[in-house]
């Protein structure tokens, strides 16, 4: 089954990390993206730039409506994700757990909606 | 005439619903990782049968009966479910799967503990386990359930197929923990088994016409574990403590109805073959290391049972472990 491992974190909180806590963090990742590689079970992966770049967008009776920021406001925010294809939620909410993401946020586990 | 094969097909159906509906869902469910697709099938499996027996006869094995024709009713389900090329291809690979299991044995796998570990799945919100567990594994309905839990039927029919629901989309496992996660994943289902006892416990009469015991329930998916986890310590102890529970209901209101507190039962009340039979579980339990809450529990328990044969609790047993628990224990 294919899973998206949403990573939300703080970002204010991100943003002021020390340069060298940041590269620890970064180094982690990359580790972790290598381990979850090797396991065959990769299917894609991104980190997202921080939600003041974000725009939104609607469309209300034919009309385009952009607004500046995120979809909602919240206290933790959507900073990236991977995609795997493992054989059930098991294994999905153990590798979660293993996520850099989980420690110093939460990793939110969502099943494909295969079509 | 057909009356008494009516009567005869009925009561069949009747006792291969009592044995073995439990281990029919869990099987159907593994297989499909579709609790409530399993238990629709089998419902109308059932259902066939009372048709079909009383004309027919009951078959000589009526468990495979069912099941065969439950496996059916699953494959037309899914066939009119789903057309694309990939349902085509998952239906052939499920009802090939199935043949295979079941020409392999006429016994049908006993997947019951692993339906109840997906029950008591950490994905799943712990006050749902319980009714989801009495439901799937006893063929409670939620009628039953939603009145022994004390909330509304339509609340508590939504809640379980909600949580069933999560179970097939979020891909919740039907098997046994690896023995790293199994200790805790075996606490949360032995907690499940606590709940419905404890709900079955606090029903005053329980007797309430047309409502089964959840105690006794209880005990019985307590024996259910200890018979397929037979070196769980926890497992041991919490049936032991719902045994040593169980032997004074009896013990514990007078003939007005009215609460006897521990100290003031009568001993001679207590049903001793429970005691006999929980003590000697709490025994075993200790054979395997690995003391915990439902051991500790029993032991005291054990301490106050110890009153029929010497007439006094061992108050020195309990006291340093917990003075208040037993205070407080009827």
């Amino acid at each position: 089954m294919k899973y998206l491992l949403m990573v939300y974190g703080n970002e204010q909180a991100m943003t002021a990390l020390s340069k060298e806590t940041m590269e620890q963090a970064m180094a982690a990742y990359g580790a972790y993206t290598e381990a979850v590689k090797k396991a065959g079970i990769y299917l894609g992966s991104n980190r997202l730039r921080p939600t003041k770049s974000a725009s939104t967008v609607r469309v209300a009776e034919g009309k385009t409506q952009v607004l500046d920021g995120p979809y909602a406001e919240t206290k933790e925010q959507l900073g990236g994700y991977y995609m795997i294809d493992v054989p059930d939620l098991d294994a999905a909410l153990s590798w979660a757990a293993r996520c850099p993401g989980a420690s110093h946020g939460s990793v939110e586990v969502r099943p494909i909606w295969e079509m | 005439m057909p009356r008494e094969g009516d009567q005869h097909a009925r009561e069949t159906a009747e006792a291969v619903a009592r044995h073995s509906y439990g281990k029919l869902v869990a099987y159907l469910a593994a297989q499909t990782g579709d609790v409530a697709r399993a238990e629709d099938a089998l419902s109308e499996a059932f259902a066939s049968a009372l048709t079909d027996w009383p004309l027919h006869g009951a078959p000589q094995n009526p468990e495979g009966w069912l099941m065969a024709v439950a496996k059916r009713k699953i494959i037309d389900m899914v066939r009119r479910k789903k057309s694309s090329e990939k349902a085509a291809g998952h239906l052939r690979l499920l009802s090939e799967e199935m043949e295979a299991a079941a020409e392999a044995s006429a016994e049908i796998p006993d997947d019951r503990l692993s339906l109840m570990f997906a029950c008591a799945h950490p994905a799943i919100d712990p006050g749902i386990r319980a009714p989801l567990i009495l439901q799937t594994l006893l063929g409670f309905d939620a009628a039953t359930i939603a009145s022994a839990f004390l909330v509304s039927p339509a609340a508590m029919g939504q809640r379980l197929s909600r949580a069933k629901h999560k179970i097939r989309e979020a891909g919740i496992p039907f098997r046994i923990p690896d023995s790293s996660d199994l200790p805790e994943r075996l606490d949360a289902v032995l907690e499940s088994i606590y709940a419905a006892f404890a709900e079955g416990w606090s029903d005053s009469t329980g007797t309430e016409s047309g409502r089964r015991n959840l105690a006794g329930e209880a005990i019985w998916l307590g024996r259910l574990v200890t018979a397929l986890l037979p070196e769980a310590p926890e497992a041991l102890g919490l049936l032991a403590l719902m045994l040593h529970s169980e032997a004074r209901r009896g013990a514990r209101r007078n003939a007005n109805g009215d609460y006897v507190p521990l100290a003031e039962q009568d001993p001679a009340a207590w049903d001793a073959q429970s005691i006999e039979e929980a003590e000697a579980l709490l025994l075993r339990a200790s054979g395997f290391g690995g003391l915990g809450r439902y051991q500790l529990e029993a032991a005291i328990q054990s301490a106050h049972a110890i009153r029929r044969l010497t007439g006094r609790s061992d108050w020195e047993a309990i006291r340093p472990h917990s003075t208040k628990r037993c205070q407080t224990s009827r």
